[in-house]
């Protein structure tokens, strides 16, 4: 068989690692395949090789059977080779058409011909089925339609192999149906993709074949079809790795946090959460449930005080601390997992051994007078990077840019968790990790439980929550629709209730 | 550093363009900034408001402001120490320190005003800063023909008295004579302060995790706003400092309708001395060199002296493009290392 894209042999070197060693890779004309591997085993290093953003030491690279030199992207667009990469790069005050030509505008004379290339953006989207709006400005859109354009950006360059970075990463999970239905339809119209993920469930659910590597080689390629997600995972992970996390029965004890009639505004200026009742006890994990933008944001930021509540109380025991200082919650124990790692968890310009002291700075031995204590940051950044397996280059002394992102997220679930918290709020404590890197949090956060702390977990992975949470609080549209047991309900059960239907109710 | 190089090499095309030595012109230069003890002295003495002023942007920048205010908080300082120097009678210790407190607050307060507005309003600090300029500006317009008008002209304050400069006899005397006074052990001990605050108290771990991310700093408890206020103030305080250097230590009396290009000149140095408190400092030095040898290269070559401003100016453009040049330096080494 004529293979696409042939990727035989590549090596490629970084001062101090071999990002990939002797890795090989095919790809079929019309299928989809899978590139699995953790954090940092070389996938993207693969995938900028072929995209011609590194050259490689060693190896070959034929389209279409002919060897290629791919020195820049460009060159790679001409050879019709298109990314959808992880971070979108799109201009957010123009529009979608804007967005698609830049680079290659269409010209009438010497003003730019928009409409025509509007007209074929739309055609495109027809054909594929991705329902865009031409006209419409990306600030306006929701984060898939966003990806969506960056997939007709490739498309409008006659792309016949596309490449996906971990696309699936930013959206809910409707949004991902969607997305592998679109896949669906590229295949159809001949197209080849790439697809590069961690998660198991999606390689199942839509990829023909699987490339697995692990640190920087390559395990092996495999049908999908004949092949098990625990078999995929181990060969991932290089050992056995456990799907459902062990839990002792949940033992709930006094109230920790306590939430009435809570309204908070959201960034648009309405009501984003809407008088929401909830408590969480000692020794248990609530779990929120619900779709991206449904009053998650509002709820968090309101118990830890990065924005304000409009109406209701919160009280950690029995303390009222609704209109409480930032500082002062956190120095009545409420630690707090962000969603964005590198908004708001991390200081990416600072060691790892600053980020560490993020939130006890002014204490001793930190600090005393106002003067740092180097030697005791340095050495309570070794004892969380010890025990919360955080591995880096040098040390606390290197900077938090520099980690990967499983080991970033390792290290703020540990300063978190160090500080030995009441409360622990989570917000997707594994967004975008690997499956090792997701058992061990899952593991610390149960630890956490089981140790009587409060624990409040939101997340859109629906799987997490039924997993580590003992009771589910279901949000949509801000409203509490309910609370239930997580032994009592199925994922259909909890998804109906995500779209707002109450329990109870038929659908 | 290699900025430094590529300046002086591009100076050495253009004095080589209009048709004179470059060797000789760079050693007319520098010999204009080091030949004796008094011109040693003339180049610390140009140097040091430099250094404060290079000080207060670099120390703004790291807290993740553009403050373009030294030049108005450099001369309210100076305006400050000058008001009190002509004003009071008093042992010269006394004096000179009462002086140097009035520059500092005077510059704190200049920089209070915007950090302030950009704490509670969110204006930019940009604006509020360039705006701050001109309010000085105009103070100074005001004040010194009204109230400290000098002897012979309107455009200029009286001279202070010797008590009240901060040029002293053992420190003029060591240094042949030379325009060196303590405003450059000042600016020494501010940039050891500055050093220090930055790198070892919890204060500069507050400022740079503010300037670094916002967002981080917020989500840690640290107050963004109180922040924003300080490190303004700081910032302003280290120019009027420098303006006591220059207007009551490098020269003895104050002129309306002039903001110093010093202030301006804080930015290059900054940028140059790539925002640490040490770099600051040799690149201040290293202006003042320039600045204080120009005049001697004029005068011992047809060497205009404007190419000394030029050499500076070159500089400051390599050292803002100096990422890239490296990378294009370390693209050139692999395709050689590639072609062998």
């Amino acid at each position: 068989m004529k293979h696409v894209v042939e990727m035989l042999n590549i090596r490629k070197e970084f001062p101090g690692i071999v990002a990939n060693d002797d890795i090989s890779l095919q790809l079929r004309p019309g299928e989809i395949h899978a590139l699995l591997g953790e954090n940092g085993a070389g996938k993207s290093t693969l995938m900028s090789i072929l995209f011609g953003l590194y050259q490689p030491e060693r190896g070959t690279i034929k389209i279409h059977g002919e060897k290629a030199d791919i020195a820049n992207p460009n060159v790679a667009n001409q050879l019709g080779i298109g990314m959808v990469h992880q971070h979108f790069k799109l201009v957010h005050n123009f529009t979608v058409t804007e967005n698609i030509i830049l680079g290659m505008e269409t010209k009438k004379g010497i003003v730019l011909d928009i409409k025509s290339a509007a007209v074929r953006v739309g055609k495109l989207s027809e054909k594929y089925g991705l329902n865009i709006d031409p006209c419409a400005k990306i600030e306006d859109i929701s984060v898939g339609m966003q990806q969506r354009v960056e997939i007709i950006k490739m498309l409008y360059r006659d792309a016949e192999v596309l490449i996906f970075d971990e696309p699936t990463s930013v959206l809910t999970p409707q949004e991902v149906r969607e997305l592998m239905k679109i896949m669906r339809n590229l295949i159809a119209e001949g197209k080849s993709i790439i697809l590069i993920t961690h998660k198991l469930k999606e390689i199942k659910a839509i990829a023909d074949r699987c490339t697995v590597i692990r640190r920087g080689k390559l395990i092996g390629t495999v049908n999908v079809a004949d092949t098990s997600e625990e078999k995929l995972a181990e060969m991932m992970v290089g050992r056995e790795v456990s799907f459902s996390v062990h839990k002792k029965e949940c033992q709930p004890g006094e109230v920790i946090l306590n939430i009435k009639n809570l309204s908070v505004l959201s960034s648009r200026k309405v009501m984003g959460l809407k008088n929401i009742s909830l408590d969480v006890r000692s020794g248990e994990i609530m779990g929120i449930a619900g779709v991206d933008g449904n009053g998650q944001a509002e709820l968090v930021e309101a118990i830890t005080g990065m924005r304000k509540a409009e109406f209701g109380t919160i009280f950690l025991r029995e303390t009222d601390i609704t209109n409480m200082s930032i500082r002062d919650r956190i120095e009545s124990k409420i630690a707090y997992i962000p969603e964005d790692r590198h908004k708001h968890g991390l200081i990416l310009d600072y060691s790892v051994g600053d980020n560490m002291i993020m939130k006890v700075y002014l204490h001793q031995p930190f600090s005393q007078n106002g003067l740092l204590n180097s030697h005791a940051i340095r050495e309570h950044a070794q004892r969380v990077m010890d025990q919360f397996d955080v591995r880096s280059g040098q040390g606390p002394a290197a900077s938090a840019r520099s980690l990967s992102g499983g080991n970033q997220q390792k290290a703020i679930v540990g300063r978190e968790i160090y500080h030995d918290p009441e409360l622990l709020i989570a917000v997707q404590p594994t967004r975008g990790l690997d499956v090792g890197a997701i058992e061990y949090i899952h593991k610390r956060i149960v630890e956490q439980r089981d140790n009587g702390k409060a624990v409040l977990l939101v997340s859109l992975e629906l799987d997490e929550i039924l997993n580590i949470s003992d009771r589910i609080a279901i949000i949509n549209s801000g409203e509490l629709i309910g609370i239930v047991n997580a032994c009592d309900v199925n994922e259909n059960q909890v998804g109906l209730m995500m779209a707002g239907v109450k329990r109870g109710e038929t659908a | 550093m290699t900025a430094v190089v590529l300046g002086l090499l591009a100076g050495a095309v253009l004095m080589a363009l209009i048709g004179n030595n470059p060797l000789s012109g760079y050693i007319y230069l520098f010999r204009g900034g080091l030949m004796s003890i008094e011109r040693v002295g003339n180049t610390l003495a140009t140097a040091t408001p430099l250094i404060l002023t290079g000080l207060s942007v670099a120390f703004a920048f790291r807290t993740g402001l553009f403050n373009i205010g030294a030049a108005g908080q450099m001369l309210i300082g100076g305006l400050c120490a000058t008001a009190v120097g002509l004003t009071l009678t008093l042992p010269k210790p006394l004096l000179l320190t009462l002086m140097v407190a009035a520059a500092i607050l005077g510059g704190a307060v200049w920089g209070f005003v915007p950090g302030l507005l950009k704490a509670k309003f969110n204006v930019h600090e940009v604006v509020a800063t360039i705006m701050m300029n001109w309010i000085s500006y105009w103070t100074v317009y005001y004040v010194v023909p009204a109230y400290f008008k000098g002897a012979y002209l309107e455009t200029e304050s009286r001279k202070i008295s010797e008590a009240a400069s901060l040029k002293v006899h053992w420190l003029t005397d060591l240094f042949g004579g030379s325009y060196v006074n303590l405003g450059f052990f000042l600016a020494v001990v501010s940039v050891i302060i500055i050093a220090f605050v930055l790198n070892r108290t919890t204060l500069g771990y507050e400022l740079k995790a503010v300037g670094f991310n916002r967002h981080a700093a917020q989500y840690a408890g640290i107050g963004a706003n109180r922040n924003i206020i300080m490190a303004m103030m700081i910032a302003g305080a280290l120019a009027g400092l420098g303006g006591a250097t220059f207007y009551v230590g490098y020269a003895s009396n104050i002129q309306i309708g002039i903001l110093p290009t010093q202030g301006f000149d804080g930015i290059a140095v900054a940028l140059l001395g790539s925002n640490s408190p040490w770099g600051v400092f040799g690149a201040a030095i290293f202006f003042g060199l320039l600045h204080s040898g120009k005049g001697f290269m004029n005068a011992m070559t047809n060497i205009p002296p404007e190419i000394a401003d030029t050499i500076i100016a070159t500089i400051i453009y390599f050292a803002a493009t100096s990422i890239l040049i490296e990378r294009n330096w370390d693209k050139l080494k692999k395709k050689v290392g590639g072609a062998k």
